[in-house]
């Protein structure tokens, strides 16, 4: 097993609020993927499990959204957006000095497994643009200087 | 002038508590609601305001609700749903009710319920709202003490569970039956319509599903009345509008106006204006699957009839400008990107045509453009165009691209002179 009990006790709680359990898929894989970071086969296997759904349909879930990951990613997800408000204020500059500053491109992990870095669509704050998102927190009118600060606080290299 | 929607929504971005949202007559409109009136009474008053669904469909909100159905011999179990999913590029409104006052969302949740008598409500918020889901769980958590949600609301008897619900991140999410497909934990593909939603939808259910501007409007229109909201616009459409600009202008921006503001007014007084150096080429007016509006637009209403009859959508009001420097045909592109990637790939004019529209467009950027190409893209668009397609996604896609390829065909026809792809804004 790879869920603890307390992952698999709270993938009840969050089933108890539906009819049928398997509504919690996305709950379910969010809190697996709080803990894991991604979402493996194995531990899909897990979940589907808990929530009697099988595995093919839970995968269909899984891969269809934008934040559940499905292979291993760093500890903290740069998500820069990459949609049309952004897009026309500097995204592409903004991204390319990430993989400059970082080493990596699109979908890949520094060495350290720090940093992963991901497109993302319209993050809703267009009027705030370019704007990023690093694990959980979003950072609004982005340039490279103030990345340079956004990773320089939080340890990058 | 009276702002309703964003009254309580304090500059420096923090959420206002119950008490303040109390102080300003928040929760009376519910009081009001269950005390004086009877659910069908509620329905009648809303669609007598003549309020229509801010999500960008713009379908009047008290004709979805009357298609539920009541009295005795109705399922006991009805659901109503907050498409809370803010995905559409450009579209930024609903992030600020979220953040700003989750309680006025809270109390529109539950006059909405009440007039549908709908026992279970689930707000649908894209995951990457996080800051909104905090502020909504402690919100939801203060109504739930203060006996504003839960059971027995303030003593009348109507009960009401009210759930958060955070995705994980799909644009189509947004399609009303797909969210439904979405929050029944199921792959997000829109559904065949009918059955309608309002009589089957979440679990089978009937089920509402209305957007977080519309459902802010409700305790204002309950509260103060239907000709009040009426006198709130500008045109014949009511009440006010959240309206956003993105793109090269002093302060971009969200501000709440009559509806029936233009453009004009919304871009140069509101925004401040084109930043130093650019000028206003196009624009679109309500967000990435709207079509482009011209200089020669701007004092048109900005309000569902005029705007359509300008030739595009009053969608969900936020515009996105085009500058005199920033090319057209990159500009789609990046546009069709975002729906090709963001297709469900259920049907097939849209999960192939959209791939062939953006390789079409980077082959034109790229100088391997041939002029048939133009018109392939124009077929397209006819093509993954209304009626064509399961969803409203593909042909939203081709609103920005059909209407560039008419107001902008010299910078899609330029790329075709090889010699001029490295000169001006083609660069
Ligand atoms: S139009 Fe696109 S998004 Fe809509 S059902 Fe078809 S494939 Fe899915
Ligand atoms: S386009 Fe980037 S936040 Fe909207």
């Amino acid at each position: 097993m790879i869920l603890n009990p307390d992952e698999i006790q709270a993938i009840r709680q969050e089933a108890g609020h539906f009819p049928h359990p398997s509504a919690a898929a996305i709950e379910a894989l969010n809190i697996a993927q709080q803990g894991h970071g991604w979402i493996s086969d194995e531990l899909l296997k897990e979940i589907a499990d808990v929530l009697g759904m099988s595995p093919a349909e839970l995968d269909s879930v899984a891969t269809f959204y934008n934040l559940i990951y499905r292979r291993p990613v760093g500890k903290r997800v740069i998500h820069y957006c990459n949609s049309v408000s952004c897009w026309m204020l500097g995204a592409e500059d903004n991204r390319r000095h990430l993989s400059e500053k970082l080493g990596i491109g699109l979908g890949e992990t520094t060495g350290d497994g720090e940093y992963t870095l991901l497109p993302i669509v319209c993050l809703g704050a267009c009027d705030k643009a370019p704007v990023l998102m690093i694990g959980d927190e979003t950072h609004f009118n982005v340039d490279p200087a103030k990345l340079d600060a956004i990773l320089g606080d939080t340890g990058a290299p | 002038m009276d702002k309703p929607l964003t009254r309580n929504i304090k500059p420096d971005g923090s959420a206002a508590s119950l008490a303040e949202y109390r102080a300003g007559g928040g929760y009376e409109g519910l009081k009001k609601v269950l005390a004086e009136f009877a659910p069908l009474e509620v329905q009648r008053q809303v669609k007598d305001s003549g309020l229509r669904g801010r999500g960008g469909a713009g379908f009047p909100t008290g004709m979805k609700w009357s298609f539920v159905p009541m009295g005795e011999d109705a399922p006991k179990t009805k659901y109503l749903v907050v498409n809370g999913d803010e995905m559409e590029p450009g579209a930024f409104k609903d992030r600020l009710l979220l953040e700003g006052d989750p309680h006025q969302l809270i109390e529109g949740v539950a006059i909405a319920s009440y007039a549908i008598q709908a026992n279970i409500a689930y707000v649908f918020l894209r995951g990457e709202y996080r800051l909104a889901a905090d502020r909504l769980r402690r919100a939801i958590a203060e109504a739930e003490e203060h006996q504003l949600l839960g059971e027995n609301i303030l003593g009348s008897g109507f009960n009401l569970d009210l759930r958060l619900h955070t995705s994980a991140g799909r644009y189509i999410c947004g399609e009303e039956t797909a969210l439904l497909n979405s929050l029944e934990g199921k792959r997000a593909n829109p559904r065949a319509k009918p059955p309608f939603p309002q009589v089957s939808g979440l679990f089978g259910k009937p089920t509402i599903v209305n957007n977080v501007e519309t459902l802010c409007n409700l305790p204002h229109i309950l509260r103060n009345g239907v000709e009040w909201y009426k006198g709130l616009s500008r045109t014949g459409e009511p009440g006010t509008k959240i309206y956003g600009v993105s793109g090269r202008v002093e302060r971009p921006g969200a501000w709440e106006l009559p509806m029936g503001t233009t453009a004009r007014e919304i871009i140069e007084e509101h925004a401040g204006g084109m930043r130093d150096g650019y000028r206003l080429k196009g624009y679109l007016p309500g967000g990435a699957s709207t079509d482009f509006l011209l200089p020669e637009h701007l004092d048109i209403p900005m309000d569902y009839g005029s705007i359509a009859k300008a030739g595009s959508r009053l969608g969900t009001g936020t515009l996105i400008l085009l500058d005199d420097r920033t090319c057209p045909v990159r500009m789609v592109l990046n546009l069709e990107q975002f729906f090709a990637q963001e297709s469900c790939g259920w049907c097939t004019p849209c999960r192939d045509g959209l791939p062939w529209t953006v390789s079409l467009l980077e082959g034109l950027i790229a100088g391997r453009g041939r002029p048939e190409d133009l018109e392939t893209l124009e077929r397209l668009c006819g093509l993954l165009g209304p009626g064509n397609t399961f969803c409203a996604l593909a042909p939203g896609a081709m609103e920005p691209l059909q209407s560039a390829l008419k107001h902008f065909r010299a910078d899609f026809e330029r790329y075709l002179q090889p010699h001029s792809i490295s000169g001006g804004v083609h660069a």
